[in-house]
């Protein structure tokens, strides 16, 4: 699924990087990076939402995205995710706050803020009884664009489609219909684009080609903001990460700055000998035992001035305690995000 | 105005028409060429004239606008349920269409489809029983009137309903009953007094006779009557469609 479109498909993207004075002839990745630091391609802005229920879905949601990156929004169900995407694209109507997309407010200026966005719901809904090809160039009038069939095949074939063009969805796998939901999306080519859990419930060979197809896609200038609870699939794709909880932005961070600021290392130690308990003098160190004793763990900050490791080493050469191998291994993502929604429950 | 997005509705609807061939337009044909063998045929034998014209050709413009109905308010209220019930209506709501846009592309088509099987039926109908149309325009004024007016009525109901239960109760229980005693079969004025003046407060009455009138220059009710009443409806129907846009009802949370 490599080889998506290319620069020259996104006639937007290139007048936005002219109009900023971006050099074309860098390449392409170098160009988002430069892109990124202008103004954002989304901004959320005071946004709330509660259902007539009296569910509060969302409590005043402050958000910039920037443009041609990567963003994941992590979260457990019904934190509210899939509620903003939904309000942003006109889904589902905001209780208060401002939405800007590329400067057009989604409600005052719809048309245009809309016809900038295409959406991957989470939900395989599909016209089951359409072909391929007719149910994306369904999508692509239906965001305003004129016929294009030399541009739904480009779609198509990038996302291995194309054979099946004229095959009735409701024929195809899962995966497919994935796929066909994404072309729709890309159909009326966008500048943002929305995945709502895109490889939920889809193989690890799909979900590789997904993300590929991704990095592909902002490649060519687009925005993509995607919602996970595949903290794997953040961690791998993302260039900045927001968490949100029960409705409340927690964080939003670059991906690297989150895990050097909140990431814990690990050291492993593989004792000669088996230890039964901690030595007294070592109860200071945040140290565990594993393996039946022959593995020793010690848990230290990587921000803090000192790590201990020298004192602690130093410490159990003093004790006897001799080791014949060792290792380090960074907190991952989900470990933060563990600990983050822990610490608000 | 999104003419692309019209357009690719439109067509994606009148696609479903020719898709279900079958359901969409034989079968309403083959219903009414019944009609036409037990009410012209059989019972029209013993029933002479009413009011000059021979039972046969009177029950011509009750019947086609008994399909009108039915088959517009069926088109329109499935057009727009059914991606309600898929789920597909987000592309919809997320799509940069207004909702006069989204209302004309559904309304439309369902429209188109019916005045086609309109005709259809008429053409029908002339194999049938002798046929004069009187005021052929207004005969397809009402046609469309007809047609656009209950297919907005059709659209209303897509959007109330939330299961199929739904989506035929008001067809079945209201619609068809009204039709039956609306004069399709024969004139208000073989009926008692006093259900000649219940029978005014159904509105079918007026387009039945309206239609009617169209074809032979006779009608129960006054001819600025019948097309009063008909824009009254269709006011009616746009503006509950233009609230439940505004309010978002059952289609936005």
């Amino acid at each position: 699924m490599r080889g998506f479109l290319t620069d020259s498909d996104h006639p937007n993207y290139a007048t936005v990087a002219a109009d900023c004075g971006i050099n074309e002839s860098l390449p392409s990745a170098e160009r988002f990076h430069k892109v990124t630091n202008m103004q954002p391609i989304i901004s959320i802005s005071n946004v709330s939402k509660t259902y007539k229920g009296g569910f509060q879905a969302l409590k005043g949601i402050d958000l910039d995205i920037r443009r041609g990156e990567i963003f994941a929004l992590l979260g457990p169900n019904g934190a509210g995710k899939t509620t903003l995407i939904s309000i942003i694209c006109g889904i589902v109507t905001a209780s208060t706050g401002k939405i800007l997309a590329d400067g057009h407010d989604i409600v005052q200026d719809y048309r245009a803020a809309r016809s900038k966005i295409g959406l991957v719901p989470q939900e395989l809904t599909t016209d089951a009884f359409e072909t391929v090809f007719d149910t994306v160039s369904f999508s692509r009038g239906l965001f305003g664009k004129p016929r294009n069939p030399a541009h739904i095949e480009k779609v198509l074939r990038a996302l291995s489609l194309w054979d099946k063009r004229n095959n009735k969805i409701m024929t195809l796998s899962g995966g497919m219909k994935r796929r066909v939901l994404i072309a729709k999306a890309l159909s009326h080519e966008p500048q943002i684009l929305f995945l709502d859990e895109p490889t939920a419930g889809v193989d690890v060979e799909l979900r590789r080609d997904m993300w590929n197809m991704v990095r592909d896609l902002r490649e060519t200038g687009v925005t993509i903001i995607l919602t996970t609870h595949y903290i794997e699939e953040a961690e791998e794709m993302a260039d900045r990460i927001g968490v949100i909880n029960g409705g409340e932005l927690i964080l939003v961070e670059n991906k690297a700055e989150l895990m050097r600021k909140l990431g814990k290392k690990e050291l492993l130690l593989h004792l000669d000998q088996p230890l039964t308990s901690i030595p007294s003098s070592l109860a200071a160190f945040d140290l565990h035992l594993r393996a039946d004793g022959h593995e020793l763990i010690y848990v230290y900050d990587t921000q803090s001035e000192r790590t201990g490791i020298t004192t602690l080493l130093r410490g159990l050469a003093e004790e006897g305690v001799r080791f014949r191998d060792l290792e380090t291994r960074q907190s991952s993502l989900e470990d933060i995000f563990i600990n983050l929604v822990k610490d608000r429950t | 105005m999104n003419i692309h997005a019209i357009r690719a509705i439109y067509l994606f609807e009148m696609a479903r028409t020719w898709r279900t061939l079958l359901q969409s337009i034989v079968s309403p044909v083959i219903s009414t060429s019944l009609y036409f063998v037990v009410f012209g045929a059989a019972i029209g034998s013993r029933i002479t004239e009413i009011e000059g014209i021979s039972y046969g050709a009177f029950i011509v413009p009750g019947l086609i606008m008994l399909s009108l109905l039915t088959q517009s308010i069926a088109n329109a209220s499935f057009g727009i349920y059914f991606p309600k019930f898929t789920g597909t209506i987000y592309e919809l709501l997320s799509a940069p269409i207004s909702f006069v846009e989204i209302v004309v592309s559904y309304v439309g088509a369902a429209a188109t489809k019916s005045i086609i099987l309109g005709l259809i039926i008429l053409a029908t109908a002339a194999l049938f029983v002798p046929l004069r149309i009187a005021h052929p325009i207004w005969m397809l004024v009402f046609l469309v009137l007809t047609s656009v007016t209950f297919s907005l009525f059709g659209f209303i109901i897509g959007i109330w309903a939330d299961g199929f239960e739904k989506l035929q109760i008001v067809p079945l229980l209201v619609i068809t009953p009204l039709t039956f005693l609306g004069g399709s079969f024969y004139s208000i004025n073989m009926l008692p007094p006093f259900w000649q003046t219940v029978t005014l407060f159904n509105p079918v009455v007026y387009l039945v006779s309206g239609f009617r009138w169209s074809f032979y220059d006779q009608a129960d009710v006054p001819i600025g009557v019948s097309v009063a009443m008909t824009l009254v409806f269709l006011s009616l129907c746009i503006g509950i469609v233009a609230w439940m846009f505004r309010t978002g009802y059952k289609l936005k949370s």
